[in-house]
C-alpha cells in the first residue's frame, strides 16, 4: 500500500530509534492524545522499543471513551424504540451504559446497524422512509466534517426521518485542561495528525507558548510516530517549546478550510462533559439552532435517565495520564474487554483495552 | 464441529453465563463469547470424554466386536452464511468443505456426510438447486458421499433463505494421534497459505460496507493437502483450520489445550495485499478473520522442512510458510514478534469484529 | 481517533447533492465524499476517514519526510567513518 508501507520500514525504524537514544540525556514525559496513535503504539510495541527515559502517557484521545455516560444511556433509550433504526460506528456498540450496551439492545429486538460512514446512515434513511434513522455522531474534529456532511446531505435531500445524536469533542480544550491541571506531568505533546489534517496547526502555538510545552503534529505509522517523538525530544533537550509538523504530507498550517466551514455550517462550540474527566468548557461541538430539526436529543424526548458509573472504574485518572491501566484494581479481573466496566476497556484503542490486548504481562 | 477447549471442573452450574441473559451475535463469532457459551452451557451438560478433548471432531473407538484398530472421526456443523453466494463459493460448498475439513483435522480420511436443510418458505428452487449442485461438486472433489439427509421448511422470515446442518464420518488409521493437545516445545508452526480471504470475501459480498474487492473465498476441501503433509511428516502433532475467530483465536485454543506457549513471527504470516488493504480500511486484524481453506500444521522441528515442502507442492499450499514455534512456559499464551523486534500478546477474539473509526 | 487510510482517486462524480469519488486503496475500491476538496482530481491521493476525504496527500512532502529520515542514518554512518570506528 502506497504511502503506508514506506512508513513501516523496519530498518528505518531502527535508525530513528537509535537517534532517539542518542538524543535523550534525561527522563521526559510525553503524551499522545489520539486513540489511533495509542493503538498504533501498542500494536507495533513502540513503547517497548523506546529508551526507558521516554515515558509515553496515553491521553483522552478516544472519543468512544469520553462520550458522556448520559449520552450513551440516551442512545440506548432511542435505539430501543421500535420506530427507530439506530446507526453507529462499530466502536460504540460495546460501550457500557448504566445498564446495557447497544449490542444487548439489538439482542432484545432494537434495530441497531453498524455503518462505516455517516453518509451510509443517510442512505438507510432514504431506503426506510417509514422509520426514523438516528446516527450516533461521535468523534473528534476528524470525524466532524463527515458527520456535518450527513446533515447537509439530509437537508438537501429533504429527508424528515434523519437525525443525529451529537457528541463531538475537540482536542485543544482538552490539552488546556490537562496542561493546566496542578497534577500535570506532561512535558511534550504529540498532536493528533488526522485532527490536524482537518483543523490545521494554527490552534497550537498559543498552547505551546502558554504552557511552554513543545507540540509536534504526528502521524500514525511507526516511522511517523517515532519521528514525532524524536522531534519533540529534540525540542525538550534544547529547552524549546514550539509547534512543529512531522506529518506534512497531510497536514498544513491552515488545514482543510472547506471542511472547517462545513463543520461550522452544522455545528458550533459548546460545553461538553468528558466521561471520567468532567466538564471542559467549550470543548465540544453541538448542533446549531438552525439545524435543530436534525438533533435527535430534541426529536426524541428521552427523560428519566439515571446514570450509574461503576464505582471501581478509574477511567478518569487513566485518561488524564495520572494512572496506568494496570494500576487499576479491577484491570484484568472484573474489567476485561468482554466485561468492560468503563469505556477505555471497550474501544480497541482505549488505553485499558490496548494494554490488556498487548501488554498484559506487565500487570 | 465439536466443542472447543473445554476444561472440566467437576459438577458446575451452567448458569449464569457471564453477564448476558440473551444470545448475542458475539456468541457466534468463534471467539471468547462462543467458548464461554459452549463450555458453560453445552459441554457441561453433555459431559463426556470425546467432547472434553476439545478437537474439531470426535475421535471414537468402535465396539470390541468390530475387531478393528483405528478409530472413527465424527463431527457436525451448521451453516448459516449470508449471502448464500459469495465470490469463490457458496453455502453448499462451505457446508461440504467445512465438514470434510473438521474430519481431516484429526488425520482422518473423510468418508460420509449427511445434510439437513432448513428452508425458508419462498426460497427459489433454482437457488436451492445451485446450492445442491455445488455440494455435489465439492463432495466429488473431496472424495466423499452425502448419504443421508433431511428437509424442513419454516415460515418466511425465519431462516435467512437456507440453513444447512451436516454431520461427517471419517476413519483415523491405527497409530495416528493428532490433536490440539499434542503441541510440544520445540515444534514448528506452519500455515498452508494466506489469511483472511474467506471472511473478507463474505463481508464484501454482504454489501453493507460498500467495498469492491477482488477477494475470493478460499473455501476448499483440505484432505488431499493433509494427506500429502502426513506422508512427508508422519509425526505431525496438531492440525487445525483457522475458521471463525481466525488464526489468533485458533492458536489460543491450541495453546490452552496443549498447555504451551506459541511464538509467532509477524513478518512471516502471509496475507494477500487486497485483504490487507480492506482490513486496514475497516480497522480489522487479518489474524482474526475467518478462513475456510487453510490449515495450521504443528509438527516436530525435524519434520518441518519436509512438511512445508509437501504443502508448497500442492495446489492449495503454494503460499505455505513457517510462522512460528512452540515454547515452554506461559501456558496458553500466544505472542507475536513484530517486524521491529517488539512483542505483543495475541489474544482470542472477544466478540464480533466491527469496523471502527478509531 | 482516527483511522484514516491513503487511497488514490480513480473517478469523480456527483451523487446525492455531494461531490463523490471512487477511491482505490491497494486493490480495494470504495466510494468517498470529496465535497471539501474541490481541487482534487483523478490520480490524486487522499486520506479517507469514515467515507470522507480529509485532505489531499502531498507526494512531495511524503518523499521529503522519508528523505529526512534517511538522512538521520546517513549522518550517523558518516560520523562513524570520520571517527574511524
Amino acid at each position: 500500500m502506497r504511502f503506508t508501507d514506506e512508513f513501516r520500514d523496519a530498518s528505518m525504524v531502527k535508525t530513528v530509534l537509535e537517534e532517539i537514544r542518542r538524543t535523550v540525556t534525561r527522563p521526559w514525559v510525553l503524551m499522545e492524545i489520539c486513540g489511533g496513535q495509542t493503538h498504533a503504539i501498542m500494536r507495533y510495541g513502540l513503547d517497548q522499543l523506546l529508551p526507558p527515559e521516554v515515558e509515553l502517557v496515553h491521553g483522552p484521545g478516544c472519543p468512544v471513551c469520553v462520550t458522556p455516560l448520559e449520552l450513551i444511556d440516551k442512545a440506548l433509550a432511542i435505539a430501543a424504540r421500535p420506530d427507530v433504526i439506530f446507526t453507529s460506528f462499530g466502536d460504540m456498540l460495546r460501550v457500557p451504559g448504566s445498564q446495557a450496551d447497544l449490542f444487548s439492545i439489538r439482542a432484545r429486538g432494537g434495530q441497531v446497524r453498524v455503518v462505516y460512514s455517516p453518509l451510509d446512515a443517510v442512505r438507510i434513511a432514504q431506503e426506510n422512509p417509514d422509520h426514523q434513522v438516528v446516527f450516533f455522531a461521535i468523534g473528534f474534529e476528524t470525524t466532524a466534517p463527515a458527520n456535518a456532511a450527513s446533515v447537509i446531505q439530509a437537508k438537501a435531500l429533504g429527508l424528515k426521518n434523519y437525525s443525529i445524536l451529537a457528541s463531538h469533542v475537540c482536542v485543544p480544550p482538552a490539552m488546556h485542561a490537562i496542561l493546566g491541571s496542578p497534577a500535570n506531568r506532561i512535558q511534550g505533546f504529540l498532536a493528533a495528525g488526522h485532527v490536524c489534517s482537518v483543523m490545521g496547526t494554527w490552534e497550537y502555538p498559543p498552547i505551546a507558548a502558554q504552557y511552554q510545552v513543545p507540540i509536534v503534529v504526528t502521524g500514525f505509522e511507526p516511522l511517523d510516530l517515532l519521528n514525532g517523538i524524536l522531534m519533540t525530544l529534540r525540542q525538550l533537550e534544547a529547552g524549546k517549546a514550539g509547534v512543529e509538523n512531522a506529518y506534512p504530507r497531510v497536514v498544513t498550517e491552515r488545514g482543510n478550510v472547506a471542511a472547517q466551514k462545513m463543520i461550522l455550517q452544522v455545528f458550533e462550540p459548546c460545553d461538553r462533559q468528558w466521561r471520567g474527566i468532567g466538564l471542559i468548557p467549550m470543548s465540544g461541538l453541538g448542533l446549531r439552532a438552525e439545524m435543530e430539526e436534525f438533533d435527535a436529543e430534541k426529536r426524541f424526548s428521552v427523560s428519566g435517565i439515571q446514570t450509574r458509573e461503576s464505582e471501581l472504574c478509574i477511567a478518569g485518572q487513566v485518561l488524564q495520564g495520572l494512572k496506568k491501566p494496570h494500576h487499576c484494581p479491577a484491570f484484568g479481573r472484573q474489567c476485561t474487554p468482554e466485561t468492560p466496566l468503563g469505556a477505555p476497556m471497550v474501544s480497541s484503542e482505549g488505553a485499558c483495552s490496548a494494554y490488556f490486548r498487548y501488554h498484559r504481562e506487565e500487570a | 464441529m465439536t466443542s472447543e477447549n473445554v476444561t472440566m471442573q467437576g459438577p458446575v452450574c451452567p448458569l449464569p453465563i457471564s453477564h448476558y441473559d440473551h444470545i448475542m451475535l458475539g456468541h457466534g463469532s468463534g471467539g471468547k463469547m462462543t467458548h464461554d457459551l459452549v463450555k458453560r452451557l453445552f459441554a457441561s451438560a453433555f459431559n463426556n470424554e470425546a467432547l472434553a478433548a476439545g478437537d474439531d471432531s470426535a475421535s471414537l473407538p468402535l465396539p470390541a466386536a468390530a475387531q478393528l484398530e483405528g478409530r472413527l472421526s465424527f463431527t457436525t456443523d451448521s451453516h448459516i452464511v449470508s449471502p448464500l453466494f459469495f465470490p469463490g463459493g457458496d453455502i453448499g460448498r462451505l457446508a461440504v468443505c467445512g465438514t470434510v475439513n473438521d474430519l481431516c483435522m484429526l488425520g482422518a480420511e473423510p468418508l460420509y456426510l449427511t445434510a439437513g436443510f432448513i428452508l425458508e418458505e419462498g426460497l427459489s428452487i433454482e437457488i436451492l438447486q445451485r446450492v445442491v449442485r455445488a455440494m455435489q461438486a465439492a463432495a466429488i472433489e473431496a472424495g466423499v458421499q452425502i448419504v443421508a439427509g433431511d428437509t424442513k421448511v419454516v415460515e418466511k422470515g425465519k431462516a435467512d433463505g437456507l440453513f444447512i446442518n451436516t454431520a461427517g464420518l471419517g476413519w483415523i488409521p491405527a497409530g495416528r494421534h493428532i490433536s490440539g493437545s499434542l503441541a510440544r516445545p520445540g515444534d514448528v508452526v506452519l500455515i498452508s497459505g494466506s489469511l483472511g480471504d474467506h471472511g473478507m470475501a463474505v463481508l464484501t459480498a454482504r454489501g453493507e460496507l460498500g467495498l469492491e474487492t477482488g477477494i475470493q473465498s478460499d473455501v476448499a476441501p483440505l484432505n488431499s493437502l493433509i494427506a500429502a503433509v502426513l506422508k512427508a511428516a508422519p509425526n505431525t502433532h496438531v492440525l487445525r483450520d483457522p475458521t471463525r475467530g481466525g488464526l489468533g483465536t485458533t492458536l489460543n485454543e491450541i495453546a490452552a489445550q496443549s498447555k504451551i506457549s506459541i511464538w509467532l513471527d509477524e513478518t512471516a504470516i502471509p496475507v494477500s495485499p487486497a485483504v490487507r488493504s480492506a482490513c486496514e480500511m475497516l480497522g480489522f486484524d487479518p489474524l482474526y478473520v475467518a478462513n475456510e481453506g487453510k490449515v495450521i500444521v504443528i509438527l516436530p522441528a525435524a519434520e518441518a522442512q519436509a512438511g512445508l515442502a509437501a504443502m508448497k507442492q500442492h495446489p492449495l499450499g503454494q503460499s505455505a510458510a513457517k510462522i512460528g514455534e512452540i515454547k515452554e512456559g506461559s501456558a496458553g499464551r500466544v505472542q507475536l514478534r513484530t517486524a521491529f523486534g517488539s512483542t505483543r500478546i495475541l489474544d482470542m477474539l472477544a466478540g464480533e469484529m466491527l469496523p471502527r473509526i478509531c | 481517533m482516527c483511522l484514516a487510510v491513503p487511497g488514490k482517486i480513480v473517478s469523480i462524480y456527483t451523487s446525492g447533492a455531494m461531490r463523490m469519488c471512487k477511491i482505490d486503496f491497494g486493490g480495494v475500491v470504495r466510494e468517498a465524499c470529496i465535497e471539501t476538496l474541490p481541487e482534487a482530481k483523478v490520480g490524486d491521493y487522499t486520506i479517507i476517514h469514515a467515507g470522507f476525504a480529509l485532505n489531499i496527500l502531498s507526494e512531495e512532502e511524503a518523499e521529503a519526510t522519508l528523505e529526512a529520515l534517511r538522512q538521520i542514518g546517513a549522518f550517523e554512518e558518516e560520523d562513524q567513518d570520520l571517527i574511524g570506528e
